[in-house]
């Protein structure tokens, strides 16, 4: 018995010392300073503590379609005059559907073979309708294959912020998917409080595009009209750019340019800022193989001509073609160092594959963080000492065992918290103080059902014994009921909900070890002390 | 020390006043929350992360004058611009609130123009503490969010009681919360006080003490109801509150305490928050004792007029 009590009291100290381990790890001494900086190194705060910047972004998914299906109408094209049928014109008629692509004006004698072709190249992607005797063919993206695209766009855009922002030198950036919307990604930025500067590299959805020239510049739109008949063909769109570039004019200008672009986005394997022959900053790029190889065809075909960078909507260079580039050039043009410097960031990164549009946004000031969590350990500890007084004054010795057990359950949370890698909100201090409250619980429903059992004229050890046995069948419910609220909580919750669920079911397993094993051992220590006849202090 | 010893308190046979003083509650709060409906359109006030809208919390080093800020507003073209005194006045800090923006692509563009007018006006003698910038999708999936964790969490709970006991005791449990959710929120309105994402998070807690109250209540009418089995329910009921009567005052008391340590040192952030839980406490713990232990009751005796054999509501298994 004995030997057992000797073994259970080193069970609960090896656990003290695993915790303290998961809260401080090896500090590097033990002076206030020392540990502080371990506990920081630990327990991660959150933004609503530290201060930071918490972003929600909507990629804009349709826009990777249409990019997706831009590209079909370019291939079908190709496909289309590679096997000598005539067609009158390929486009896609609803802006808001980018997903459907018709081709029209096909010679009726054609028709069968032009559906035959279609089908055998685009059917594993597309589901192709009309043909026949009909002389227009629609395509429409699948649904699965949508979806998987939507998919990477949002899993891309994903990849492309986090490495923007980690170029941005932030410490310990979050970029996940945000489960509450679709295709939404959450920004957690801590310690960034001026925004601006962090939303102009990250918002740079700018997709950069070289697209061939039809015609341009104009003066305006009307001019720009003119020149293709009053209306912009459906294999062609409109892009106005500042005159800056080519003209060195800060005027608006209008190109009318080619809709399917030459390159784009995911194209480009890298750039960087350097300086041409005449002292001007330009940014060199190199395609991908792929890219390059149809980069060589447009270019060797079009010499003479020229092509747009498009960038963020807007043409930023007018380049003539003087001869065949196969994967890597230049863009040349009066950039600003910003200028180039965030161009040649973005192509790094990659380009986002859709724009963002901003959800959300809540910045909290490091001054208000250091606040809250100035009030949230008052709280805390306000709320520990008087509990812990009371606990002494109404149960007498037996209320340090509940002082004992909660101070220990208050090590095991903070180290769960420390091993875990959780991280604590102010919701989750809140969490805390709760998880204070229902181990009180506990000790006072054992506590109160001891006195009862004594009441009823049993023994010391017998009381204590049949205390603990009564009580732990409530301590059971209540735990569990707790903390199937809580996985509730953590599993629909986002935020400050997860960070309280977190807490509180951290705090309730402690909770479960602490004031029913280590108080009960306590007990047992106490018991084996007394002298046959005496009663515990309770 | 010891309070509460050996109470006897003929708890079933005060049901009436129960019944009168959850309903007076009850109806109270569903009364301010239809009037705040037929205001604002929404039951209870909403926190920017539900409503959607521009926060911008700012400390001055000086006492800020709320009508020259709003001056300011109006002056820089702001349109509806709200500015009040934030949380203490002494800590010279405003909140100007501006409402929801239905485009979202200029979603950012309204905290820029209120930084920008109290540049103007101000220098730099402001500093932003806190912004938050909520778009329409963001709040109506959070308000979406916020619905359904809450009735997943009271059916998840309901569940585990009905395989812990029997229905009944399940819905009884469920029907307690429900009534200090309601009453609580009806609080909320009547106080005109906002319910943001943290306050959600006081009122899934809360339901959670309620629930654990009701436990222990009932699991004591459990462990009395295997002993007496003769005993009509009423008279086990009542004891199995008197019993358990310490704890639950002491627990109660208790955990206000740490709630009421938390509604006065944890700064206005945790306002809303501890300010659901005190209230919520009270009702909670008054709710297990005079919702449902006397729903018990009633539905055995409701049961017994059918004419039906009336099975002891007792536990199903038993564990000591």
């Amino acid at each position: 018995m004995k030997k057992n009590l000797k073994n259970k009291i080193a069970l609960i100290i090896a656990v003290l010392l695993i915790f303290l381990y998961g809260i401080f790890g090896i500090p590097s001494g033990l002076s206030g300073k020392a540990l502080e900086n371990a506990l920081s190194s630990r327990i991660h705060l959150g933004l609503d503590l530290r201060g930071g910047a918490h972003l929600i972004l909507q990629v804009v998914v349709s826009e990777a379609v249409s990019a997706e299906t831009d590209n079909t109408v370019g291939r079908i094209q190709q496909d289309l005059k590679a096997a000598n049928l005539t067609y009158s014109q390929i486009y896609k008629p609803d802006p808001n559907k980018p997903e459907t692509i018709r081709v029209e004006g096909i010679a009726p004698a054609s028709a069968s073979a032009a559906r035959s072709l279609l089908d055998t190249k685009y059917s594993s992607e597309y589901d192709l309708t009309g043909g026949g005797s009909d002389t227009s063919l629609a395509l429409t993206m699948k649904p699965l294959v949508e979806k998987a695209l939507e998919d990477k766009t949002v899993q891309q855009a994903i990849e492309t912020v986090n490495d923007r922002v980690n170029s941005l030198g932030v410490s310990e950036p979050k970029v996940a998917p945000y489960s509450l919307g679709a295709d939404q990604i959450l920004v957690e930025l801590p310690g960034v409080s001026d925004l601006d500067r962090v939303k102009s590299i990250i918002q740079s959805t700018a997709r950069l595009e070289i697209h061939a020239v039809v015609g341009g510049p104009f003066p305006d739109e009307t001019a720009a009209l003119a020149s293709v008949g009053g209306a912009v063909p459906g294999d062609q769109e409109m892009v106005h750019g500042s005159g800056t570039l080519a003209t060195g004019s800060d005027a608006d200008s209008v190109y009318i340019v080619q809709r399917v672009s030459v390159v784009a986005g995911s194209d480009f394997r890298s750039a960087d800022s350097s300086t041409d022959q005449n002292g001007l900053r330009d940014v060199r790029f190199t395609l991908t193989n792929e890219a390059g190889d149809k980069f060589y065809d447009y270019t060797s075909a079009n010499v003479g001509k020229s092509m747009a960078v498009v960038m963020g909507g807007r043409v930023r260079e007018v380049a003539n073609i003087k001869s065949a580039i196969r994967d890597s050039g230049e863009i040349e043009g009066s950039f600003s160092p910003e200028e180039v410097e965030v161009l040649s960031k973005m192509l790094r990164t990659g380009a986002l594959p859709a724009s963002l549009n901003y959800l959300e946004d809540r910045t909290v000031g490091a001054s208000l963080g250091a606040d809250s969590i100035r009030a949230g350990v008052t709280a805390a500890i306000v709320g520990v000492l008087v509990v812990m007084a009371f606990m002494l004054i109404y149960y007498r010795s037996s209320g340090i065992n509940a002082d004992l057990a909660l101070f220990l359950n208050l090590v095991i949370l903070l180290g769960f918290m420390g091993f875990s890698g959780a991280t604590l909100t102010l919701p989750g201090i809140a969490g805390v103080i709760l998880t204070i409250g229902m181990g009180v619980d506990s000790n006072v429903l054992i506590f109160e059902r001891i006195r009862e059992e004594i009441r009823a004229g049993k023994a010391a050890s017998a009381a204590v014994d049949q205390g603990f046995a009564h009580a732990w069948v409530t301590i059971v419910d209540t735990h569990v009921t707790t903390i199937v609220s809580a996985a509730i909580l953590f599993l629909f919750g986002s935020g400050p909900v997860k960070g309280f669920a977190v807490t509180l079911t951290f705090g309730l397993a402690a909770n479960l070890f602490t004031a029913v094993y280590v108080s009960r051992v306590i007990f047992e220590a106490h018991l084996n002390r007394l002298k046959p006849g005496e009663m515990v202090s309770i | 020390m010891e309070l509460f010893h050996g109470v006897n308190v003929d708890w079933l046979g005060k049901k009436w006043y129960f019944l009168a003083f959850s309903m007076i509650f009850s109806v109270a709060g569903i009364l301010s929350m239809a009037t705040h409906w037929s205001h604002t359109g929404y039951p209870v006030p909403l926190g920017v992360d539900f409503r959607g809208g521009t926060e911008v919390q700012v400390q001055f080093s000086q006492t800020p004058d709320v009508a020259r800020i709003r001056q300011a507003t109006v002056e820089a073209g702001i349109k509806d611009a709200t500015v009040v005194v934030y949380d203490v006045p002494s800590s010279n800090e405003v909140l100007i609130s501006l409402p929801e923006q239905n485009n979202e692509s200029a979603l950012d563009s309204g905290r820029q123009q209120i930084v920008d007018a109290l540049q103007s006006h101000y220098g730099v003698q402001f500093n932003v503490r806190n912004v938050q910038v909520v778009g329409p999708t963001v709040g109506k999936q959070l308000e979406k969010q916020a619905g359904l964790a809450t009735l997943y969490s009271m059916l998840g709970m309901l569940v585990y009681l009905w395989f812990r006991f029997q229905l009944i005791y399940g819905i009884a449990a469920v029907v307690a919360c429900f009534h200090d959710t309601l009453i609580t929120v009806g609080a909320f309105a009547l106080t005109g006080q906002e319910i943001s994402l943290t306050v959600i998070a006081a009122i899934l807690t809360l339901v959670g003490y309620s629930m654990n109250d009701t436990i222990v209540v009932f699991d004591r009418i459990r462990e009395n109801l295997r002993m007496s089995r003769r005993e009509p329910l009423a008279d086990v009921v009542n004891r199995s509150i008197n019993q358990t009567l310490s704890r639950t005052v002491l627990t109660s008391g208790l955990t206000f305490l740490t709630v009421l340590s938390l509604y006065i040192f944890g700064g206005p952030v945790l306002k809303g928050f501890s300010f659901a839980l005190v209230v919520g406490i009270l009702i909670g713990t008054y709710s297990s004792i005079a919702v449902a232990a006397p729903m018990l009751v009633a539905w055995q005796e409701w049961r017994g007029e059918q004419g039906k054999a009336a099975p002891l509501p007792a536990a199903k298994r038993a564990k000591a």
